[in-house]
């Protein structure tokens, strides 16, 4: 991979990075377009009522659990996920692209 | 535009899941073949870009919130194919680590944003880019316009499956989520219209849907 091209990459990520560690505990906490139109609509519930399928998130809600100052623990889970996001991408691009050399191999 | 458990039916959620697995490994194949050295990063970071600019609400009318979606912006950079796994990454880690989009809706919620934000979506950019003038002025315009487009389908069909699945009639649910996300929209195709002006004066070569001709409309603007 070419220099400038790995410039470019980490440059970008850290922009990411930036963006969900210094902007996410901005982010307005209105109810976004689908939750708003299920509140107003009368079937926000039926989601509530329902057990989650899924328990085991370790990050609710996007904040990181045990911080008491909200905005550090959404700025803490913006983090490990944008560089979490980043690593499995890079990873599962790498495995999928792997299995190419071998075939021609 | 995140489905949470409860809200769409069992048959539905596993039709979306089916189209949805069947895409990825369509996907897999495709990018096992094409996808490029440059492109292995590339598709790490727009995915890393994409799970943070979603995190990043921002307030329209009425007391609700939009965020960016992210799906064209992934076609335009990575090619439709591509664009379909960065969505389904994003949606998967989204709903595993922090609890956003419910697990039995996530075949859904891929096949919405991924499918119908993404891939469809990017049928619409095509034929504008071939309609529009072949100039960066042209490809942006057609970014942006199937920037919002893709917002406001995916919602819409979000709201066939809320029909379909007996939550909400369609005559209520299909005109309440599009008026909403054609005002969100407006934010996708903002943020998509910016982030690939940045990258095409940047590195236009990691545009994948930018033909090099295009960069120079003083030579090509008859052809």
């Amino acid at each position: 991979m070419d220099k400038k091209t790995w410039i470019f990459i980490s440059v970008a990520l850290l922009v990411a990075v930036l963006l969900a560690m210094l902007i996410s505990p901005f982010a307005s906490s209105s109810p976004d377009g689908l939750e708003k139109v299920a509140e107003d609509k009368g079937f926000l519930e039926k989601a509530e009522e329902q057990e989650p399928t899924w328990k085991h998130s370790p990050i609710p809600d996007y904040a990181v659990g045990g911080i008491e100052n909200e905005s550090l623990a959404t700025a803490l889970a913006g983090v490990i996920g944008t560089v979490l996001t980043f690593a499995v991408g890079l990873g599962l691009a790498k495995l999928i692209v792997r299995k190419v050399n071998h075939n021609k191999t | 535009m995140h489905i949470p458990d409860g809200l769409v039916s069992g048959p539905i959620n596993a039709a979306a899941f089916v189209v949805s697995a069947a895409t990825c490994g369509l996907a897999v194949v495709r990018a096992n073949k094409t996808l490029g050295e440059r492109q292995i990063p590339l598709l790490g970071v727009t995915a890393a870009f994409i799970f943070a600019a979603q995190m990043l609400n921002f307030p329209i009318a009425g007391g609700t919130s939009g965020h960016f979606l992210g799906a064209l912006l992934a076609c335009v950079l990575l090619g439709p194919l591509n664009a379909f796994l960065v969505m389904a990454l994003v949606l998967a880690i989204q709903c595993l680590g922090f609890a956003d989009g419910g697990l039995t809706a996530l075949g859904t919620n891929i096949f919405n944003m991924g499918i119908i934000g993404g891939i469809v979506s990017y049928g619409l950019f095509q034929i504008l880019k071939s309609v529009l003038p072949k100039t960066r002025g042209g490809f942006l315009a057609a970014v942006a316009v199937a920037a919002w487009f893709s917002v406001v389908l995916a919602s819409a069909v979000c709201a066939l499956e809320l029909h379909f699945s007996g939550t909400s009639p369609l005559k209520i649910a299909l005109p309440a989520m599009t008026a909403v996300h054609v005002l969100i929209g407006l934010g996708e195709a903002i943020i998509t219209t910016v982030v690939i002006s940045v990258v095409l004066a940047s590195r236009p070569d990691l545009v994948a849907t930018w033909s090099p001709s295009q960069s120079k409309p003083e030579t090509s603007q008859e052809a």
